[in-house]
Order: C-alpha cells, then structure tokens, then sequence
C-alpha cells in the first residue's frame, strides 16, 4: 500500500499541497480533500445532494486542474461544498459523482487552480503531484 | 537556483540577467531592486520565474521585474513581459487569474481631525455598502444581456447607470473600457459567476480603505490630483471577482493544446501561450479585455458606494463629503501598447502582472490634467502601513515597458503568516493604533499580516530611486475594510 494523503506545502504568495495516493483515482480524491482543507470548509448537518461530472482533457494534469476547478465552481455559485468522491479515469476522460452539502463556513477561498510546476508523477510509494493555487 | 554572482549589477537599484544565462531564454531579464532586495527575492522562486517569463516566444528585451517581486504561479509577481504583436505570444498566466486587480484612488477635503469622530461610523458604512468577504453578491443582479454590456462597455456602464462621471472615467486608465472585448469568448461558467458579483470587494488581499493624506513630495502634481496634506482619501483595491478568475482558468485550460499545436516549447505550463494572431491568442484577448471592463466597472460601483457612505455620514456636518477621482489603474492585465525599441516605435503586447502602468509626462493616452506631470500610480502598503502616490517618468518609458511596483510584495508564506501570527490580535493592535478594521475571516486578517510584506516604503524608494516613478504623496491609513 502506497502513500496516501496531502500536505500543505511553503508557498510565498499563494497556497501550495503536496498529494500522495496509489492510484489515479484516490490521488485526485485527496487534491479535493486537501483543497477543501487549505479553504478551511465546513459543510452543513444536511443531506448530501450528489452531483455528476464528466470532463475530458489534454492529459491527467489538464484533467486533476479541471477536476478542482469544476468543484470550485459548485462551491462559490451554488455554496456547496464536496467531502465524498468516486472518480473513475478512462485516459484523458474523467467521469466523477460528489457527494455535497450546502457550505456551514469556509476561512478563505481558493481563486484558481494552476498548471504551475504540475507533474503527477509515479514515485516509490505510488503517485505524487504538487498542486498550487491561487488565492 | 541563480545565485547573486549570476546578476549583473547596473546601478544601486538596476540588476541584469544576461540572456546567456539559460539556453532558452530569448532576452535579458532587468530587476529593479536594490542588493538587499535582491537577496532576499533570491529566497524564493521569482527570479527564475522571470527566468522562465524570457523564453515566451516574440519576447521583446528585456523582461522587466520589480521590487516588489515575488513568488507567483508561472510569471512572477511584480514581472513586466512585452512580447511583439501580432507575431508574439499572448499568455493568460502572465496576466494572473485576477484580470485587472487593480487600484482606485479618491480624495476628498475633509480634514482629519474634523472626522476622527465619525471614522467608526463610516467604517460601518463603508462596511455596509461595500459587500465583501467569500463569494459574495451585490445588490446589482444582471441579465446576461446586461453583463455583456458591462463586458463591452466598462466602466461607460455605470456611467449610464448613473453610478460615475464623466470626470471618474476621464481619470480612469483607457477611459474605464478597454475596446476590442468580446462576450461571446467568455463562458457561461464565468458569466454564471460573474452575473451576481459586480459591485464586491471579495476576500484575499483586496481592501477598502480610508487614508490621511500625510505627507506630500511634490507639490504641483499633488495639485493636479487635487491631493491635500491632512484630508482624507479613499483607495479601492479589486478585481474582475470569480468573472475573471473563471476566464483566466479557462484559457489556461483551452491553451494546454494550443502549445502543442503551435510547437512551443515553455519551461512551466502555467505560462501557456498562444500567438496574438492566432484564434486562440485573438479569442482570449477577447475575453481578458471583457474580464478587465467588468473591473473597471466593479470598481466604479465601489467607488459609488463608498460616496453613498460618505455622504451618509457627513451630509449635514458642515464639511463637504464629496469624493472626486484621481485615478484608476490596473496592475494584472495585458496591454496592446506602442513603445520605442531601439529608437524605433514597436506595437507589442505588454503583460504587466503586479505591475502598474506607469506612462510619463505628455503621453496622449493620459487625461489633459495629468498630461504636464505624468500617470498617477497608485500603490497600496500592506494593511496597517502606509500607501503611495507616484507618477510614471520617461526613464520608466524608456527602462520599464512604461511600468512600475504596485504594492509592498510578500516576504512571509500564508501558511506561515496564519502560524506567526493572530488575526484578533493584530485586529485589537491596529485599532489601538487609531486604525478601525472591519474583517470578515480573522484567519484572512492573519495571511495579510503587515510583518507578511516587504516594506513599502524600501520598494517606493527604489523605483524612485531607479528613476521609473517619482513621489507624489503617502498616505496612512485610518479605516481598513477588508473581506
């Protein structure tokens, strides 16, 4: 069993997070967790509504990016926010259902996902990348 | 890593990396920066993100950066990049997510000591008049017909909202509208986004604030600006909200495939590009001019509610409550711009991320008033310290793409500044400072800590030394409004 999880990372001007996990799968399951983490989010006592998304891209970068983009999108326009995932990838397609509730409180906004310095890549304990966020 | 014996010293305030300095960098990078400046952006990643910035293709020399540079994402902050048009490239990245963040200043002639009184009130007002904090929404809802007018049009919408003068737009950059922008590049995403937010402040590191115009340099420009030692003055610091975040995302996202398509080789992705003439690049510019209007406009709304605040708290009281406009300027955004190249007049692409226009004297884009004494540049301190008023120069046409600094630069991680230090603290130290703070997360008081920052004074001091800006006036803070 590989690594699993995320850690904040230095970053001088916006938000930074390292991610581990062994699969593709699970590693875009802890961005999310890890983004909603660095945001300091708080979902509401209420029923979990489910959303579903289908994205295709250039590659598991471009996918990761509108992966966390599309659940900042739900998160400022319809206030709720995700703590459950099942995200399948086929390639460059990515076919996802969230599981979320309307937003109890949330520290700080992320603005923006970034391509900065961003590689999944295969290390030994399993898959790795470092996401940067603008905020 | 560069280290300081890969830089060329110029002069007390001007370092060069040579365009030898990396195989695929295709100009020089020049930094406006004093030695001890130097050293400390050599901590973080800025400078080989400047590096980075000088293989974009079309790149014009040099890639500028200053003083109060630091880490960002792809393009650093406080990095100036011109690239040829059409035949350069146009990147979203070295734009930044928030398109045209930018600064807005408004004076008035209330005397300090005639409102020390009325500040905690006002703080209120301003509070309540200016939404702010995470995804917010104004009192403006659009129809999608109406936000396509706001995208073309800019600030000329509030105008005919009755919302600005025509003396706001005259002294707002490019007159409040950027021309050439076109709705129908932007996503419905980013207009879903967008629909609901005009007229907000938002979080992060954008504020309100009321100053004291405290001390003046010089006396003819302040003149023109109608700035006077002692009376209070308004700045606005903003952007284009979830609108421009959501455009920049997208292009960011749709040019991942351009890169390939065009052959371009870059050292990071978040710089993705694509040739200004090209579909891609066209498309983009397109909605990047949208995304800038609606901040234009976001601001002017501001600035008509922040009067509605004064006027609700000093009608009546003998003084004259009225706001009127020194200027309004961008300092993320991307600018078809004229400039001499080697005495020759170049059109080029001027990507200025965390740097402001700074035009000098007698440049027809600026307003009659200001054309004898340069651009207004507006440059916001961090929280609690003093802000600045300068003015471009002809060394800053000739030496910086017609650009300066726009704020103070972060020093310290948010990570490291929520850790250091605590928001209710340093709210209960700025009021016992004679500051009134309005916050809406502490935890996002604490990331904009002042020790968080350079110092802004150091970074003033070395574009005016370095000649690419010239003091006008500081200002200090007496109510701070922050999301």
């Amino acid at each position: 069993m590989g690594k699993c999880g995320f850690e904040e990372l230095q970053h001088t001007a916006d938000w930074a997070l390292q991610v581990w996990a062994p699969d593709e799968a699970e590693l875009f399951r802890q961005a999310a967790l890890g983004m909603n983490a660095l945001m300091g989010l708080k979902l509401a006592n209420k029923p979990a509504r489910r959303v579903k998304i289908s994205l295709s891209a250039e590659d598991t970068e471009s996918l990761l990016v509108a992966f966390l983009s599309e659940i900042l999108f739900h998160l400022e326009i319809e206030r709720i926010g995700f703590e459950d995932f099942s995200v399948k990838l086929n390639g460059n397609r990515l076919i996802a259902e969230l599981w979320g509730k309307p937003i109890r409180s949330i520290e700080k906004p992320i603005k923006a996902v970034t391509f900065h310095n961003l590689v999944v890549k295969r290390g030994e304990d399993g898959l790795e990348a470092q996401l940067v966020f603008d905020v | 890593m560069i280290r300081l014996q890969d830089l060329k010293k110029i002069s007390e305030y001007e370092w060069e990396i040579p365009k030898t300095y990396r195989h695929d960098m295709r100009v020089a990078v020049r930094l406006f920066v004093t030695r001890r400046l130097l050293e400390a952006a050599l901590q973080d990643l800025s400078i080989e993100q400047a590096i980075n910035a000088a293989t974009l293709p079309g790149v014009v020399e040099p890639v500028v950066v200053m003083p109060d540079m630091h880490q960002g994402y792809g393009f650093p902050i406080g990095g100036v990049a011109a690239t040829r048009y059409p035949e350069g490239v146009i990147s979203p990245g070295a734009i930044g997510y928030d398109i045209n963040c930018g600064v807005r200043l408004l004076a008035s002639t209330i005397p300090l000591e005639a409102a020390e009184a009325r500040l905690d009130t006002l703080a209120d007002a301003l509070n309540h008049y200016c939404p702010s904090g995470v995804g917010t929404e104004g009192s403006i809802h659009l129809t999608t017909s109406e936000l396509d007018a706001v995208c073309r049009q800019g600030a000329r919408w509030a105008l005919k909202k009755g919302m600005a003068s025509e003396e706001d737009l005259r002294r707002t950059e490019e007159g409040g509208c950027l021309e050439g922008a076109d709705p129908a590049k932007v996503s419905q995403r980013a207009k879903q986004r967008g629909i609901n937010q005009l007229g907000t402040l938002g979080a992060g590191n954008h504020f309100i604030e009321v100053d004291v115009i405290e001390q003046i340099f010089d006396a003819e420009a302040a003149s023109a600006m109608g700035l006077q030692e002692g009376m209070l003055a308004l700045l606005i610091h903003c952007g284009s909200r979830g609108f421009g975040h959501q455009i920049c995302s997208d292009y960011v996202q749709d040019l991942q495939g351009a890169v390939k398509r065009y052959g371009i080789q870059l050292p990071d992705r978040e710089l993705v590009c694509a040739p200004l003439d090209s579909p891609e690049g066209r498309d983009y510019l397109a909605a990047m001019r949208s995304a800038a209007n609606y901040a234009f406009c976001n601001r002017q709304i501001l600035a008509y509610h922040a009067r509605r605040a004064f006027e609700e708290v000093f009608a009546g009281s003998g003084l004259r409550w009225q706001l009127h406009q020194v200027y309004d300027i961008a300092h993320n955004m991307g600018k078809v711009e004229t400039h001499e190249v080697n005495g020759r007049k170049m059109k080029v692409c001027v990507h200025r991320k965390g740097a402001t226009r700074a035009f000098g004297p007698g440049n027809p884009e600026l307003p009659d008033s200001y054309k004898p004494i340069g651009q207004p540049v507006l440059v916001p301190g961090s929280m609690g310290t003093s802000s600045w008023v300068l003015v471009g120069t002809q060394e800053s046409m000739e030496r910086s793409w017609g650009s300066t600094c726009h704020g103070a630069g972060r020093v310290l991680s948010r990570h490291k500044a929520k850790k250091d230090f605590r928001g209710e603290r340093l709210r209960n130290e700025l009021e016992q400072s004679g500051i009134h703070v309005r916050a809406g997360s502490m935890s996002g008081l604490a990331e904009e800590a002042p020790l968080a920052y350079k110092d802004v004074n150091e970074v003033v001091e070395t574009v005016s030394g370095a000649g690419i800006a010239r003091k006008v006036a500081r200002l200090r803070p007496v109510i701070v409004i922050k999301g």
